[in-house]
Protein backbone atom coordinates (compact mmCIF):
# COMPACT_ATOMS: atom_id res chain seq x y z
CA UNK A 1 0.00 0.00 0.00
CA UNK A 2 2.86 2.25 0.90
CA UNK A 3 4.48 1.65 -2.44
CA UNK A 4 1.26 2.57 -4.21
CA UNK A 5 1.08 5.84 -2.32
CA UNK A 6 4.61 6.70 -3.26
CA UNK A 7 4.17 5.84 -6.90
CA UNK A 8 0.97 7.89 -7.01
CA UNK A 9 2.65 10.87 -5.44
CA UNK A 10 5.64 10.68 -7.71
CA UNK A 11 3.32 10.40 -10.70
CA UNK A 12 1.59 13.56 -9.53
CA UNK A 13 5.01 15.13 -9.05
CA UNK A 14 6.10 14.39 -12.58
CA UNK A 15 2.76 15.71 -13.86
CA UNK A 16 3.38 18.89 -11.97
CA UNK A 17 6.84 19.07 -13.46
CA UNK A 18 5.47 18.70 -16.97
CA UNK A 19 2.93 21.45 -16.52
CA UNK A 20 5.53 23.80 -15.13
CA UNK A 21 7.82 23.02 -17.96
CA UNK A 22 5.78 24.49 -20.78
CA UNK A 23 5.43 28.01 -19.42
CA UNK A 24 8.82 28.00 -17.79
CA UNK A 25 10.62 26.60 -20.76
CA UNK A 26 9.82 29.53 -22.98
CA UNK A 27 11.31 31.91 -20.43
CA UNK A 28 14.26 29.59 -19.95
CA UNK A 29 15.10 29.32 -23.63
CA UNK A 30 14.65 33.04 -24.19
CA UNK A 31 16.97 33.91 -21.32
CA UNK A 32 19.57 31.34 -22.26
CA UNK A 33 19.61 32.45 -25.86
CA UNK A 34 19.88 36.13 -24.98
CA UNK A 35 22.74 35.51 -22.57
CA UNK A 36 24.40 32.97 -24.82
CA UNK A 37 24.45 35.57 -27.57
CA UNK A 38 26.82 37.66 -25.49
CA UNK A 39 29.30 34.78 -25.41
CA UNK A 40 28.94 33.71 -29.00
CA UNK A 41 28.90 37.12 -30.62
CA UNK A 42 32.56 38.18 -30.31
CA UNK A 43 33.82 34.84 -31.55
CA UNK A 44 31.38 34.73 -34.45
CA UNK A 45 32.34 38.26 -35.30
CA UNK A 46 36.02 37.32 -35.33
CA UNK A 47 35.46 34.25 -37.47
CA UNK A 48 33.38 36.17 -39.99
CA UNK A 49 35.74 39.09 -40.29
CA UNK A 50 38.73 36.78 -40.58
CA UNK A 51 37.18 35.41 -43.76
CA UNK A 52 36.67 38.78 -45.38
CA UNK A 53 38.68 40.18 -48.25
CA UNK A 54 39.91 43.74 -48.16
CA UNK A 55 36.93 44.77 -50.30
CA UNK A 56 34.41 43.19 -47.96
CA UNK A 57 36.03 44.84 -45.00
CA UNK A 58 35.57 48.36 -46.29
CA UNK A 59 32.20 47.66 -47.90
CA UNK A 60 29.50 48.85 -45.46
CA UNK A 61 26.84 46.56 -46.98
CA UNK A 62 28.81 43.46 -46.02
CA UNK A 63 28.36 42.88 -42.29
CA UNK A 64 27.80 39.20 -41.62
CA UNK A 65 28.13 37.24 -44.85
CA UNK A 66 31.38 37.71 -46.77
CA UNK A 67 30.97 37.75 -50.54
CA UNK A 68 33.37 34.85 -50.95
CA UNK A 69 34.93 32.21 -48.74
CA UNK A 70 38.36 33.79 -48.52
CA UNK A 71 41.22 31.97 -46.83
CA UNK A 72 44.01 34.33 -47.85
CA UNK A 73 44.10 35.93 -44.41
CA UNK A 74 44.74 32.56 -42.84
CA UNK A 75 47.49 31.76 -45.27
CA UNK A 76 49.27 34.95 -44.29
CA UNK A 77 48.57 34.52 -40.57
CA UNK A 78 50.00 30.99 -40.60
CA UNK A 79 53.25 32.35 -41.98
CA UNK A 80 53.41 35.29 -39.62
CA UNK A 81 52.76 33.13 -36.56
CA UNK A 82 55.22 30.41 -37.68
CA UNK A 83 52.23 28.27 -36.92
CA UNK A 84 53.65 24.73 -37.01
CA UNK A 85 56.63 25.46 -34.83
CA UNK A 86 54.92 27.67 -32.28
CA UNK A 87 51.91 25.36 -32.08
CA UNK A 88 54.20 22.54 -31.03
CA UNK A 89 55.96 24.74 -28.45
CA UNK A 90 52.65 25.92 -27.03
CA UNK A 91 51.10 22.46 -26.78
CA UNK A 92 54.21 20.97 -25.24
CA UNK A 93 54.63 23.71 -22.64
CA UNK A 94 50.98 23.95 -21.69
CA UNK A 95 50.40 20.20 -21.60
CA UNK A 96 53.33 19.29 -19.37
CA UNK A 97 52.88 22.30 -17.08
CA UNK A 98 49.18 21.76 -16.54
CA UNK A 99 49.63 18.04 -15.95
CA UNK A 100 52.24 18.74 -13.27
CA UNK A 101 50.17 21.54 -11.80
CA UNK A 102 46.99 19.45 -11.60
CA UNK A 103 48.90 16.72 -9.83
CA UNK A 104 50.70 18.88 -7.28
CA UNK A 105 47.64 20.99 -6.51
CA UNK A 106 45.42 17.95 -6.04
CA UNK A 107 47.85 16.61 -3.45
CA UNK A 108 47.87 19.94 -1.61
CA UNK A 109 44.09 20.21 -1.87
CA UNK A 110 43.74 16.73 -0.40
CA UNK A 111 46.07 17.61 2.44
CA UNK A 112 43.99 20.66 3.31
CA UNK A 113 40.63 18.98 2.84
CA UNK A 114 41.14 15.68 4.61
CA UNK A 115 43.78 16.23 7.27
CA UNK A 116 44.23 18.13 10.47
CA UNK A 117 47.77 19.20 11.07
CA UNK A 118 49.44 22.03 12.96
CA UNK A 119 49.87 25.19 10.91
CA UNK A 120 47.10 24.35 8.45
CA UNK A 121 45.29 27.66 8.77
CA UNK A 122 48.55 29.57 8.54
CA UNK A 123 49.56 27.90 5.27
CA UNK A 124 46.10 28.42 3.89
CA UNK A 125 46.18 32.14 4.64
CA UNK A 126 49.70 32.42 3.27
CA UNK A 127 48.62 30.72 0.06
CA UNK A 128 45.81 33.21 -0.50
CA UNK A 129 48.00 36.14 0.53
CA UNK A 130 50.76 35.34 -1.93
CA UNK A 131 48.20 34.95 -4.67
CA UNK A 132 46.78 38.39 -4.07
CA UNK A 133 50.00 40.31 -4.57
CA UNK A 134 49.91 41.51 -8.17
CA UNK A 135 52.20 39.22 -10.11
CA UNK A 136 53.85 42.15 -11.88
CA UNK A 137 55.65 43.08 -8.68
CA UNK A 138 56.80 39.57 -7.95
CA UNK A 139 58.25 39.28 -11.42
CA UNK A 140 61.62 40.88 -10.74
CA UNK A 141 62.36 39.00 -7.50
CA UNK A 142 61.18 35.85 -9.21
CA UNK A 143 63.51 36.47 -12.11
CA UNK A 144 66.45 36.94 -9.75
CA UNK A 145 65.53 33.82 -7.81
CA UNK A 146 65.11 31.66 -10.91
CA UNK A 147 68.43 32.95 -12.14
CA UNK A 148 70.09 31.64 -8.95
CA UNK A 149 68.43 28.27 -9.48
CA UNK A 150 69.58 28.25 -13.13
CA UNK A 151 66.03 27.74 -14.30
CA UNK A 152 65.90 30.63 -16.73
CA UNK A 153 65.74 30.29 -20.51
CA UNK A 154 64.47 26.74 -20.47
CA UNK A 155 61.17 24.95 -20.15
CA UNK A 156 62.08 24.18 -16.54
CA UNK A 157 61.18 27.77 -15.63
CA UNK A 158 57.56 26.70 -16.11
CA UNK A 159 57.75 23.01 -15.22
CA UNK A 160 59.45 23.29 -11.84
CA UNK A 161 56.97 25.75 -10.27
CA UNK A 162 54.10 23.74 -11.73
CA UNK A 163 55.42 20.51 -10.21
CA UNK A 164 55.66 22.18 -6.80
CA UNK A 165 52.23 23.75 -6.83
CA UNK A 166 53.46 27.28 -7.50
CA UNK A 167 52.43 27.59 -11.12
CA UNK A 168 50.00 30.05 -12.68
CA UNK A 169 47.05 30.66 -10.35
CA UNK A 170 47.88 27.47 -8.46
CA UNK A 171 45.96 28.78 -5.46
CA UNK A 172 42.71 28.49 -7.37
CA UNK A 173 43.42 24.87 -8.19
CA UNK A 174 44.23 24.03 -4.60
CA UNK A 175 40.92 25.68 -3.65
CA UNK A 176 38.98 23.75 -6.31
CA UNK A 177 40.47 20.47 -5.11
CA UNK A 178 39.99 21.47 -1.50
CA UNK A 179 36.31 21.93 -2.13
CA UNK A 180 35.94 18.80 -4.26
CA UNK A 181 37.65 16.55 -1.72
CA UNK A 182 35.51 17.90 1.08
CA UNK A 183 32.29 17.24 -0.78
CA UNK A 184 32.14 13.48 -0.41
CA UNK A 185 31.53 11.67 2.90
CA UNK A 186 34.42 11.06 5.26
CA UNK A 187 33.03 7.55 5.74
CA UNK A 188 34.30 6.54 2.27
CA UNK A 189 37.85 7.16 3.40
CA UNK A 190 37.33 5.58 6.79
CA UNK A 191 35.85 2.42 5.31
CA UNK A 192 38.82 2.02 3.02
CA UNK A 193 41.21 2.63 5.88
CA UNK A 194 39.49 -0.02 7.97
CA UNK A 195 40.10 -2.39 5.09
CA UNK A 196 43.77 -1.68 5.57
CA UNK A 197 44.40 0.82 2.78
CA UNK A 198 47.10 3.42 3.40
CA UNK A 199 46.51 7.13 2.94
CA UNK A 200 48.02 7.22 -0.51
CA UNK A 201 45.94 4.26 -1.61
CA UNK A 202 42.79 5.91 -0.25
CA UNK A 203 43.67 8.99 -2.25
CA UNK A 204 44.30 7.10 -5.47
CA UNK A 205 41.45 4.60 -5.21
CA UNK A 206 38.72 6.79 -3.73
CA UNK A 207 39.41 10.51 -3.85
CA UNK A 208 40.66 10.56 -7.44
CA UNK A 209 37.82 8.56 -9.02
CA UNK A 210 35.13 10.32 -6.98
CA UNK A 211 36.46 13.75 -7.87
CA UNK A 212 37.43 13.05 -11.47
CA UNK A 213 35.41 16.01 -12.81
CA UNK A 214 37.49 18.30 -10.60
CA UNK A 215 40.63 16.89 -12.21
CA UNK A 216 39.23 17.47 -15.68
CA UNK A 217 38.21 21.02 -14.83
CA UNK A 218 41.56 21.76 -13.20
CA UNK A 219 43.47 20.39 -16.17
CA UNK A 220 41.40 22.40 -18.62
CA UNK A 221 41.71 25.68 -16.69
CA UNK A 222 45.37 25.09 -16.16
CA UNK A 223 45.98 24.35 -19.80
CA UNK A 224 44.09 27.43 -20.87
CA UNK A 225 45.94 29.70 -18.47
CA UNK A 226 49.34 28.33 -19.37
CA UNK A 227 48.43 28.68 -22.99
CA UNK A 228 47.36 32.30 -22.71
CA UNK A 229 49.99 33.58 -20.31
CA UNK A 230 52.65 35.56 -22.13
CA UNK A 231 54.00 38.25 -19.85
CA UNK A 232 55.85 36.19 -17.25
CA UNK A 233 56.63 33.25 -19.48
CA UNK A 234 58.30 35.33 -22.16
CA UNK A 235 60.52 36.80 -19.48
CA UNK A 236 61.39 33.48 -17.85
CA UNK A 237 61.64 31.42 -21.03
CA UNK A 238 63.91 33.82 -22.82
CA UNK A 239 63.71 34.76 -26.47
CA UNK A 240 64.31 31.28 -27.88
CA UNK A 241 61.04 29.69 -26.83
CA UNK A 242 58.10 31.38 -28.52
CA UNK A 243 54.52 30.25 -28.01
CA UNK A 244 51.58 31.04 -30.27
CA UNK A 245 50.14 33.86 -28.12
CA UNK A 246 53.61 35.40 -27.86
CA UNK A 247 53.81 35.39 -31.63
CA UNK A 248 50.37 36.94 -31.72
CA UNK A 249 51.55 39.78 -29.50
CA UNK A 250 54.32 40.49 -31.94
CA UNK A 251 52.01 39.98 -34.92
CA UNK A 252 52.20 43.47 -36.42
CA UNK A 253 56.00 43.72 -36.31
CA UNK A 254 56.49 40.25 -37.75
CA UNK A 255 53.90 40.94 -40.43
CA UNK A 256 55.63 44.06 -41.67
CA UNK A 257 58.93 42.16 -41.71
CA UNK A 258 57.47 39.40 -43.90
CA UNK A 259 55.28 41.59 -46.05
CA UNK A 260 57.07 44.90 -46.45
CA UNK A 261 55.03 47.77 -47.84
CA UNK A 262 58.05 49.91 -48.60
CA UNK A 263 57.33 49.61 -52.32
CA UNK A 264 54.05 51.37 -51.66
CA UNK A 265 51.90 48.42 -52.71
CA UNK A 266 48.48 48.33 -51.09
CA UNK A 267 48.06 44.58 -51.46
CA UNK A 268 50.30 43.66 -48.56
CA UNK A 269 48.92 46.16 -46.09
CA UNK A 270 47.91 44.61 -42.81
CA UNK A 271 44.24 44.79 -42.01
CA UNK A 272 41.79 43.81 -39.32
CA UNK A 273 40.91 40.54 -41.05
CA UNK A 274 44.44 39.20 -41.02
CA UNK A 275 44.82 39.97 -37.34
CA UNK A 276 41.50 38.28 -36.62
CA UNK A 277 42.70 35.23 -38.54
CA UNK A 278 45.79 35.21 -36.34
CA UNK A 279 43.70 35.47 -33.19
CA UNK A 280 41.44 32.62 -34.31
CA UNK A 281 44.46 30.44 -35.10
CA UNK A 282 45.75 31.11 -31.60
CA UNK A 283 42.60 29.91 -29.87
CA UNK A 284 41.74 27.03 -32.21
CA UNK A 285 43.78 24.48 -30.22
CA UNK A 286 41.90 25.56 -27.09
CA UNK A 287 38.59 25.12 -28.89
CA UNK A 288 39.64 21.59 -29.87
CA UNK A 289 40.65 20.71 -26.32
CA UNK A 290 37.44 22.21 -25.02
CA UNK A 291 35.26 20.21 -27.37
CA UNK A 292 37.07 17.02 -26.37
CA UNK A 293 36.90 17.62 -22.62
CA UNK A 294 33.55 19.38 -22.35
CA UNK A 295 31.62 16.10 -22.41
CA UNK A 296 33.37 15.21 -19.18
CA UNK A 297 31.83 18.05 -17.25
CA UNK A 298 28.87 19.04 -19.42
CA UNK A 299 27.00 15.75 -19.24
CA UNK A 300 29.20 13.18 -17.60
CA UNK A 301 28.99 14.01 -13.94
CA UNK A 302 25.52 12.71 -13.14
CA UNK A 303 26.17 9.31 -14.63
CA UNK A 304 29.08 8.70 -12.28
CA UNK A 305 26.41 7.88 -9.70
CA UNK A 306 28.00 9.52 -6.74
CA UNK A 307 25.69 11.94 -5.07
CA UNK A 308 27.93 13.45 -2.43
CA UNK A 309 26.22 13.97 0.88
CA UNK B 1 43.85 8.12 24.93
CA UNK B 2 47.34 7.21 23.84
CA UNK B 3 45.94 5.61 20.75
CA UNK B 4 44.01 8.77 20.02
CA UNK B 5 47.13 10.89 20.17
CA UNK B 6 48.94 8.41 17.97
CA UNK B 7 46.19 8.65 15.41
CA UNK B 8 46.35 12.41 15.42
CA UNK B 9 50.10 12.35 14.91
CA UNK B 10 49.69 9.89 12.06
CA UNK B 11 47.12 12.17 10.47
CA UNK B 12 49.36 15.22 10.82
CA UNK B 13 52.26 13.32 9.28
CA UNK B 14 50.15 12.14 6.40
CA UNK B 15 48.84 15.68 5.94
CA UNK B 16 52.36 17.00 5.69
CA UNK B 17 53.29 14.22 3.30
CA UNK B 18 50.52 15.27 0.91
CA UNK B 19 51.37 18.91 1.41
CA UNK B 20 55.11 18.38 0.94
CA UNK B 21 55.50 19.20 -2.78
CA UNK B 22 53.41 22.34 -2.42
CA UNK B 23 55.15 23.37 0.80
CA UNK B 24 58.62 22.92 -0.68
CA UNK B 25 57.54 25.00 -3.65
CA UNK B 26 56.11 27.65 -1.36
CA UNK B 27 59.29 28.01 0.65
CA UNK B 28 61.76 27.83 -2.22
CA UNK B 29 59.85 29.48 -5.06
CA UNK B 30 57.15 31.82 -3.77
CA UNK B 31 58.03 33.04 -0.32
CA UNK B 32 61.15 34.89 -1.38
CA UNK B 33 59.51 36.92 -4.18
CA UNK B 34 56.60 37.67 -1.85
CA UNK B 35 58.74 38.96 1.01
CA UNK B 36 61.28 40.58 -1.27
CA UNK B 37 58.55 42.62 -2.97
CA UNK B 38 57.70 44.02 0.46
CA UNK B 39 61.35 44.69 1.19
CA UNK B 40 61.90 46.69 -1.98
CA UNK B 41 58.71 48.64 -1.30
CA UNK B 42 60.41 50.18 1.75
CA UNK B 43 63.75 50.61 0.00
CA UNK B 44 65.19 52.60 -2.79
CA UNK B 45 66.56 50.33 -5.47
CA UNK B 46 69.48 51.11 -7.71
CA UNK B 47 71.24 49.03 -10.29
CA UNK B 48 75.00 48.89 -10.21
CA UNK B 49 77.57 46.65 -11.78
CA UNK B 50 77.51 44.55 -8.61
CA UNK B 51 73.82 43.88 -9.07
CA UNK B 52 70.90 45.41 -7.27
CA UNK B 53 71.58 47.67 -4.31
CA UNK B 54 68.79 48.45 -1.87
CA UNK B 55 68.74 51.24 0.69
CA UNK B 56 66.08 51.43 3.37
CA UNK B 57 63.82 54.48 3.03
CA UNK B 58 60.87 53.49 5.21
CA UNK B 59 57.36 54.33 4.14
CA UNK B 60 58.41 57.06 1.72
CA UNK B 61 56.85 55.44 -1.37
CA UNK B 62 53.61 54.73 0.47
CA UNK B 63 53.31 58.38 1.49
CA UNK B 64 54.13 59.49 -2.01
CA UNK B 65 51.46 57.25 -3.50
CA UNK B 66 48.79 58.86 -1.38
CA UNK B 67 49.96 62.46 -1.38
CA UNK B 68 51.90 63.20 -4.55
CA UNK B 69 50.71 60.74 -7.15
CA UNK B 70 47.75 62.20 -9.03
CA UNK B 71 46.57 59.03 -10.74
CA UNK B 72 47.22 56.31 -8.18
CA UNK B 73 44.25 56.96 -5.91
CA UNK B 74 41.88 57.27 -8.85
CA UNK B 75 43.03 53.96 -10.33
CA UNK B 76 42.92 52.27 -6.96
CA UNK B 77 39.37 53.43 -6.24
CA UNK B 78 38.34 52.56 -9.79
CA UNK B 79 39.54 49.02 -9.44
CA UNK B 80 38.23 48.52 -5.92
CA UNK B 81 34.86 49.81 -7.08
CA UNK B 82 34.95 47.46 -10.06
CA UNK B 83 35.77 44.46 -7.89
CA UNK B 84 33.34 45.37 -5.10
CA UNK B 85 30.40 45.95 -7.47
CA UNK B 86 31.08 43.11 -9.84
CA UNK B 87 31.72 40.35 -7.35
CA UNK B 88 28.21 40.11 -5.88
CA UNK B 89 26.69 40.50 -9.33
CA UNK B 90 28.85 37.73 -10.76
CA UNK B 91 28.14 35.46 -7.80
CA UNK B 92 24.37 35.89 -8.14
CA UNK B 93 24.05 35.93 -11.91
CA UNK B 94 26.28 32.90 -12.37
CA UNK B 95 24.23 31.06 -9.75
CA UNK B 96 21.03 31.85 -11.63
CA UNK B 97 22.54 30.71 -14.91
CA UNK B 98 23.87 27.56 -13.23
CA UNK B 99 20.40 26.80 -11.86
CA UNK B 100 18.93 27.19 -15.32
CA UNK B 101 21.59 24.96 -16.83
CA UNK B 102 20.98 22.38 -14.14
CA UNK B 103 17.29 21.87 -14.96
CA UNK B 104 16.05 19.39 -17.52
CA UNK B 105 15.48 20.65 -21.05
CA UNK B 106 16.32 19.89 -24.62
CA UNK B 107 19.66 21.05 -26.07
CA UNK B 108 21.00 21.32 -22.55
CA UNK B 109 24.38 19.99 -23.65
CA UNK B 110 24.59 22.65 -26.31
CA UNK B 111 23.71 25.49 -23.94
CA UNK B 112 26.12 24.27 -21.34
CA UNK B 113 28.88 24.17 -23.90
CA UNK B 114 28.05 27.77 -24.80
CA UNK B 115 27.98 29.01 -21.22
CA UNK B 116 31.18 27.28 -20.18
CA UNK B 117 32.83 28.66 -23.26
CA UNK B 118 34.22 31.87 -21.67
CA UNK B 119 36.48 29.63 -19.62
CA UNK B 120 38.84 29.30 -22.55
CA UNK B 121 38.53 32.91 -23.63
CA UNK B 122 38.64 35.03 -20.48
CA UNK B 123 42.39 34.98 -20.07
CA UNK B 124 43.41 35.16 -23.68
CA UNK B 125 43.78 37.58 -26.56
CA UNK B 126 40.03 37.64 -27.18
CA UNK B 127 39.17 39.24 -23.85
CA UNK B 128 41.83 41.93 -24.28
CA UNK B 129 40.34 42.64 -27.67
CA UNK B 130 36.90 42.88 -26.06
CA UNK B 131 38.05 45.23 -23.33
CA UNK B 132 39.93 47.44 -25.74
CA UNK B 133 37.00 47.69 -28.13
CA UNK B 134 34.54 48.55 -25.38
CA UNK B 135 32.63 45.32 -25.39
CA UNK B 136 29.41 46.70 -23.94
CA UNK B 137 28.76 48.11 -27.38
CA UNK B 138 27.52 44.63 -28.25
CA UNK B 139 24.37 45.28 -26.30
CA UNK B 140 24.37 49.05 -26.19
CA UNK B 141 22.34 49.39 -23.00
CA UNK B 142 21.58 53.07 -23.53
CA UNK B 143 19.05 52.32 -26.22
CA UNK B 144 16.66 50.50 -23.87
CA UNK B 145 13.90 52.53 -22.19
CA UNK B 146 14.72 50.99 -18.83
CA UNK B 147 18.13 52.61 -18.94
CA UNK B 148 16.68 56.11 -19.22
CA UNK B 149 14.16 55.23 -16.54
CA UNK B 150 16.86 54.18 -14.08
CA UNK B 151 18.83 57.31 -14.85
CA UNK B 152 15.99 59.37 -13.36
CA UNK B 153 16.16 57.58 -10.00
CA UNK B 154 18.16 58.91 -7.03
CA UNK B 155 21.87 58.30 -7.37
CA UNK B 156 21.99 55.76 -4.54
CA UNK B 157 19.90 53.37 -6.60
CA UNK B 158 20.75 54.43 -10.12
CA UNK B 159 24.55 54.38 -9.85
CA UNK B 160 24.97 50.68 -9.08
CA UNK B 161 22.24 49.69 -11.53
CA UNK B 162 23.69 51.75 -14.34
CA UNK B 163 27.07 50.32 -13.49
CA UNK B 164 25.70 46.84 -14.08
CA UNK B 165 24.15 47.89 -17.38
CA UNK B 166 27.36 49.46 -18.59
CA UNK B 167 29.52 46.50 -17.66
CA UNK B 168 27.10 43.66 -18.29
CA UNK B 169 29.14 42.04 -21.03
CA UNK B 170 32.38 42.05 -19.09
CA UNK B 171 30.55 40.79 -16.03
CA UNK B 172 29.02 37.95 -17.99
CA UNK B 173 32.35 37.12 -19.53
CA UNK B 174 33.88 36.78 -16.09
CA UNK B 175 31.17 34.35 -15.00
CA UNK B 176 32.17 31.31 -17.02
CA UNK B 177 34.36 29.64 -14.45
CA UNK B 178 31.89 30.34 -11.66
CA UNK B 179 28.98 28.87 -13.63
CA UNK B 180 31.01 25.76 -14.24
CA UNK B 181 31.94 25.39 -10.59
CA UNK B 182 28.32 25.88 -9.51
CA UNK B 183 26.97 23.37 -12.02
CA UNK B 184 29.46 20.71 -11.05
CA UNK B 185 28.34 21.16 -7.45
CA UNK B 186 24.61 21.28 -8.22
CA UNK B 187 24.88 18.03 -10.12
CA UNK B 188 25.85 16.30 -6.93
CA UNK B 189 22.34 16.74 -5.57
CA UNK B 190 20.69 13.48 -6.46
CA UNK B 191 17.22 13.11 -7.95
CA UNK B 192 15.90 11.31 -4.83
CA UNK B 193 16.39 14.50 -2.81
CA UNK B 194 14.20 16.54 -5.16
CA UNK B 195 11.60 13.77 -5.23
CA UNK B 196 11.55 13.54 -1.46
CA UNK B 197 11.07 17.29 -1.26
CA UNK B 198 8.22 17.15 -3.78
CA UNK B 199 6.52 14.36 -1.85
CA UNK B 200 6.73 16.50 1.27
CA UNK B 201 4.95 19.21 -0.72
CA UNK B 202 7.85 21.66 -0.99
CA UNK B 203 7.57 24.32 -3.67
CA UNK B 204 10.44 25.14 -6.01
CA UNK B 205 11.05 28.26 -3.99
CA UNK B 206 11.33 26.29 -0.76
CA UNK B 207 13.56 23.71 -2.45
CA UNK B 208 15.88 26.51 -3.47
CA UNK B 209 16.14 28.08 -0.02
CA UNK B 210 16.08 24.93 2.10
CA UNK B 211 18.00 22.44 -0.02
CA UNK B 212 19.99 24.04 -2.80
CA UNK B 213 21.31 27.10 -1.01
CA UNK B 214 22.65 25.35 2.10
CA UNK B 215 24.18 22.69 -0.12
CA UNK B 216 26.08 25.11 -2.33
CA UNK B 217 27.10 27.52 0.41
CA UNK B 218 30.74 26.41 0.43
CA UNK B 219 30.72 26.78 -3.35
CA UNK B 220 29.46 30.34 -3.06
CA UNK B 221 32.38 31.10 -0.79
CA UNK B 222 34.83 29.47 -3.18
CA UNK B 223 33.37 31.40 -6.08
CA UNK B 224 33.50 34.67 -4.15
CA UNK B 225 37.18 34.20 -3.39
CA UNK B 226 37.83 33.11 -6.94
CA UNK B 227 35.98 36.09 -8.40
CA UNK B 228 37.82 38.62 -6.27
CA UNK B 229 41.14 37.05 -7.11
CA UNK B 230 40.38 36.85 -10.79
CA UNK B 231 39.08 40.40 -11.09
CA UNK B 232 41.84 41.90 -9.00
CA UNK B 233 44.61 40.11 -10.84
CA UNK B 234 43.17 40.86 -14.27
CA UNK B 235 46.10 42.61 -15.90
CA UNK B 236 43.94 45.03 -17.89
CA UNK B 237 42.36 46.65 -14.85
CA UNK B 238 43.24 50.21 -13.97
CA UNK B 239 45.53 49.64 -11.03
CA UNK B 240 47.48 46.77 -12.56
CA UNK B 241 48.22 48.78 -15.69
CA UNK B 242 49.27 51.64 -13.41
CA UNK B 243 51.60 49.34 -11.48
CA UNK B 244 53.10 47.92 -14.66
CA UNK B 245 53.57 51.29 -16.29
CA UNK B 246 55.38 52.78 -13.30
CA UNK B 247 57.64 49.78 -12.87
CA UNK B 248 60.71 51.36 -14.39
CA UNK B 249 60.37 55.01 -13.34
CA UNK B 250 63.84 56.43 -12.89
CA UNK B 251 64.81 57.01 -9.28
CA UNK B 252 62.11 54.76 -7.93
CA UNK B 253 62.35 51.68 -10.14
CA UNK B 254 60.40 48.72 -8.80
CA UNK B 255 60.17 50.02 -5.28
CA UNK B 256 57.36 52.45 -6.06
CA UNK B 257 55.42 49.79 -7.96
CA UNK B 258 55.97 47.38 -5.10
CA UNK B 259 54.60 49.92 -2.63
CA UNK B 260 51.52 50.47 -4.81
CA UNK B 261 51.02 46.72 -5.02
CA UNK B 262 51.10 46.34 -1.30
CA UNK B 263 48.54 49.09 -0.84
CA UNK B 264 46.37 47.41 -3.46
CA UNK B 265 46.98 44.06 -1.79
CA UNK B 266 45.68 45.42 1.53
CA UNK B 267 42.60 46.84 -0.20
CA UNK B 268 41.82 43.45 -1.74
CA UNK B 269 42.38 41.70 1.58
CA UNK B 270 39.85 44.05 3.16
CA UNK B 271 37.34 43.15 0.43
CA UNK B 272 37.97 39.45 1.01
CA UNK B 273 37.47 39.85 4.75
CA UNK B 274 34.18 41.67 4.18
CA UNK B 275 32.95 38.84 1.94
CA UNK B 276 34.10 36.24 4.46
CA UNK B 277 32.30 38.02 7.30
CA UNK B 278 29.08 38.47 5.28
CA UNK B 279 28.96 34.84 4.18
CA UNK B 280 29.90 33.61 7.64
CA UNK B 281 27.18 35.69 9.28
CA UNK B 282 24.60 34.39 6.81
CA UNK B 283 25.75 30.82 7.35
CA UNK B 284 25.33 31.22 11.10
CA UNK B 285 21.88 32.72 10.74
CA UNK B 286 20.97 29.75 8.55
CA UNK B 287 22.10 27.38 11.28
CA UNK B 288 20.00 29.12 13.91
CA UNK B 289 16.85 28.67 11.87
CA UNK B 290 17.28 24.93 11.65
Amino acid sequence: MNTRLISETSARYSNKLKKLKISKKIVLYALLMALGYVYIYPVLYMIVSSLMTMDDLVNPTVTWVPTEFFLGNYRKAVRVLHFGESLFTSVFLAFVSSLLQTLSCSLAGYAFARHNFPGKKFYFALMIGIFLIPSQVMTVPKYLLFDTYKLLNSELALFVPAAFGQGIKSTIFVLIFYQAFRSYPQSFDEAAQLDGAGRLKVFLKIAVPVCLPAFVIAFLFSFVWYWNETYQSSLLLGSEIRTLPMRLNAFVQEYSRLYPTSDGSEINKINESIRMAGTILTIVPLLVLYSVLQKQFVEGIESSGITGE
Amino acid sequence: MKKHIKRRTAEALSGYAFLAPWLIGLVFLSLFPFLYSFWISICSVSFTTNGIVTKLVGLKWYREAFTEDTTFLISLLDTVKFVAFSTPIIIVSSLIIALMLNSQFRFRGFFRAVFFFPVIITSGPVISELVVNRASAIINPERFPIYTFVEQLPAVISLPVLYIFDNIVIILWFSGVQILIYVSRLQKIGRPIYEAAAIDGASDWQVFWKILLPFIKPTIFLNAIYTIMELSSFSNNAINSEISSKMTLTGKAYSYSAAMSWIYFLAVVVLLLIIAVVLRARARRGDDEN
